[in-house]
């Protein structure tokens, strides 16, 4: 099994290095294949592990020492058990949908080799972060994931918006790896080892004040790579990058990594449930903040990007009131639907010229019928209709809420329940129902590549039948992580109506509502439309009070403290140097005569000053 | 009047100052050399007169190594300042700046 372990972790850096050999040369359609193919290698090894987990056995190997010191010991160790292979599936699958359609989706582009390089080496880096079985190798993943995002989301470098977007997700990311490294600091120094069944043995003996301080520092590292509020803006505009990009790492898999700490560090957020209560009103919080923000806006990957983070927030309710499993489930049927709704939007851009607003679509579902089912099955299964994945999944984070008997929690995620739905069937009313406005902008749009529809079925049946394997699911990963204890089988029923209803009320309201395309230009007068589609002003806010002071400190920092006070010291010390070799070379005249006498005039110095300090040494001593 | 250490010791410092005078002023090579033997010379007295002032014999050791040392010093003096004669047909200190900075 060990093989297959290996062969998953490394295929996707075989297929990255092999990719990256081109970088340099015009495109080359083998490294598509290559990439894509080594990729399914490691989705098929991934498959052979899940199958052998499955049957109760957990593979553990230590590749190599990667640090020794003193006490210091930290190997490169890779573990698949229960939650691991969950995880590995979930990237392999969908790393492998999205390297097939990027062979269509980047095929006019002139970087199509330099792009497969980074996307099998951000497969790689998050395969590091969820198979690693300690907190070191988890940060290594952690970080390569953050640079790949970086590469591929200023992917098209020539545009200053993507430079810019790519930088604002580096450094945002940083700010919370930070916090991280706290934790994982506090760690090594509280229990003396990174690796996971150590920490998590030990961890029950610390003071909880320690412990507390722990979750908080690794709860930050969450927030920042699955863009929690206040680190939330950075997740919107990554939507600069490539679409294939989007879906990969921005809705499946490295956004999720925060989730997947949390629940890899159950055993910590079990002994501090204030934390996990905190982590799950955030949680909620998002949810509701970023769906209220995609109900206005006009940019389509910007919608399914502030859905996902929405989504996020649902995963944290569940996580951090201890229903880990849920929240795994959830962020696993998420991965194939936001994905697949990713991917669709990607057709949509393709044959749009890059038009992302909706507004400027309409009836595009008569160009392009399989783009259209497929865009539709997947906000289904996001707004959580019966039998679609998201149904099962979101409808037990809901229960978990009631559950535990925190009913604000409970009632933000049900009205977000609906406004997930409303603002995803906006979505699909403006785009591809009602009058094709299109006409009147002058595109002609065309289906996608048939293969690009086929390599997106996967995901698509994945989206329909995720939710039915619920049971086998629980079974699986209960055995690693905690079980959840529902006290609500007596109105399960009702719950799952209530929600029911509410996401069928929002479908309904957006195809009421937009039966006739956009809505008229009154709207975006109001008050709440502005604050909206503004980001609750936000961006705006983090520009003033954040961007604007540390850009006027750094100018101050430039002109009057590097330039007045740091070169003027450098180049007056080498002026004094240079002034003073400029005036003494007359005493280097070659003239033996006039050397004699400097040397007389130092001898005399130095026989004053020898006579100078022996007086005042007698004087001191006297 | 008996001669004491105070004697020797204002001789040394008059011979030394006449041989730093000249060291600093003569512009003749072989006046000069002159110069610093009296300078060493000024030395030497100084020390075999402490030395045998405080009954210790390394003093008077030590003149002798300065004796032989200047000894030497003089005899490649002289012989290069033959070879400077024959190239240049002067000894003026002067005209020696080959080495200028």
């Amino acid at each position: 099994m060990e093989l297959y372990l290996y062969i998953a972790l490394f295929a996707p850096l075989v297929g990255s290095l092999f990719s990256a050999l081109f970088t340099a040369t015009p495109k080359a359609s083998i490294t598509g294949y290559v990439a894509s193919g080594l990729l399914f290698t490691s989705f098929v090894s991934s498959a052979i592990l899940l199958s052998y987990v499955t049957g109760g056995h957990t593979v553990h190997v230590e590749m190599m020492t990667w640090m020794a010191t003193g006490d210091l010991y930290i190997p490169f160790g890779f573990v698949v058990d229960q939650v691991s292979v969950v995880m590995m599936m979930v990237v392999t699958i969908v790393s492998t949908v999205v390297h097939v359609y990027s062979i269509g989706y980047m095929d006019h582009d002139k970087g199509f080799n330099r792009f497969f390089a980074w996307l099998s080496a951000f497969v790689f880096s998050m395969m590091i972060l969820v198979m690693s079985d300690n907190f070191a190798g988890l940060f290594i993943g952690w970080e390569g994931v953050g640079l790949c995002s970086w590469g591929l989301i200023g992917f098209w470098y020539h545009k200053e918006s993507a430079t810019w977007a790519a930088n604002e997700a580096f450094i945002m990311n940083r700010i919370a790896d930070l916090g991280m490294l706290i934790g994982i600091f506090l760690l090594y120094w509280n229990v003396g080892s990174l690796q996971y069944d150590v920490v998590f043995s030990e961890i029950g003996n610390l003071p909880l004040n320690i412990v507390t301080w722990i979750g908080i520092f690794l709860f930050i590292g969450a927030m920042g790579k699955s863009a929690q509020f206040p680190l939330h803006t950075w997740l919107a505009d990554a939507m600069e990058g490539p679409t294939p990009v989007s879906a990969l790492i921005h809705a499946a898999t490295m956004v999720t990594a925060g989730v997947y700490l949390v629940i890899r560090a159950h055993p910590i957020y079990d002994l501090i449930p204030d934390v996990g209560y905190f982590i799950a009103s955030l949680g909620a919080f998002v949810a509701m903040f970023a769906g209220t923000m995609a109900l206005v806006n006009r940019d389509m990957k910007r919608i399914i990007a502030y859905s996902t983070l929405s989504q996020l927030g649902y995963m944290f309710v569940a996580a951090g009131l201890g229903a880990y499993w849920v929240a795994l489930f959830h962020l696993m049927a998420h991965a194939f639907f936001k994905a697949l709704l990713f991917l669709g939007a990607g057709n949509v851009m393709h044959a749009m010229s890059d038009e992302l607003d909706p507004v400027k679509m309409g009836g595009l579902h008569k160009v392009m019928k399989g783009t259209a089912v497929l865009m539709i099955l997947a906000s289904v299964a996001l707004a959580g209709i019966w039998p679609f994945a998201g149904f099962f999944s979101k409808d037990k984070i809901l229960e978990v809420a009631f559950s535990s008997e925190h009913y604000i929690l409970w009632g933000t995620l049900w009205i977000t329940a609906g406004l997930t739905a409303f603002y995803s069937f906006r979505l699909i009313m403006l785009a591809f129902f009602g009058e094709a406005r299109y006409k009147n902008f002058g595109f002609h749009p065309h289906e996608a590549y048939r293969f690009m529809l086929i390599a997106m079925s996967p995901l698509a049946v994945l989206a329909l039948i995720a939710g039915w394997f619920e049971n086998d699911f629980i079974r699986l990963v209960t055995t690693l992580l905690p079980g959840f204890h529902f006290h609500t089988h007596h109105v399960e029923l009702i719950l799952i109506a209530v929600t029911s209803l509410m996401a069928l009320g929002g479908i309904a309201t957006a195809i009421i509502m937009y039966r006739n395309g956009p809505l008229s230009r009154k709207w975006e007068e109001r008050f709440c439309y502005k604050v909206l589609i503004n980001q609750y002003y936000i961006p705006k806010f983090y520009e003033e009070v954040f961007s604007k002071p540390y850009k006027e400190l750094s100018r101050l920092a430039w002109k009057e403290i590097d330039v007045k006070i740091v070169d003027a010291t450098v180049d007056m010390i080498a002026n004094t140097i240079y002034k003073t070799g400029e005036s003494t070379r007359d005493i280097q005249n070659g003239n033996l005569s006039s050397m004699l006498r400097w040397m007389v005039i130092g001898l005399v110095v130095l026989m004053a000053l020898a006579v100078a300090f022996t007086i005042g040494y007698n004087a001191v001593n006297a | 009047m008996e001669i004491t250490l105070t004697h020797y010791l204002v001789l040394s410092s008059v011979l030394f100052a006449i041989g730093l005078i000249g060291v600093m002023r003569r512009k003749n090579l072989l006046m000069l050399f002159f110069a610093t033997e009296i300078l060493l010379n000024a030395t030497n007295i100084a020390f075999a007169a402490i030395s045998h002032y405080i009954g210790d014999l390394s003093g008077q050791m030590f003149a002798f190594f300065i004796i032989a040392i200047a000894a030497s010093e003089v005899a490649i003096g002289l012989g290069l300042l033959i070879v400077w004669y024959k190239r240049t047909g002067k000894i003026d200190l002067d005209q020696m700046n080959s080495m200028r900075g």
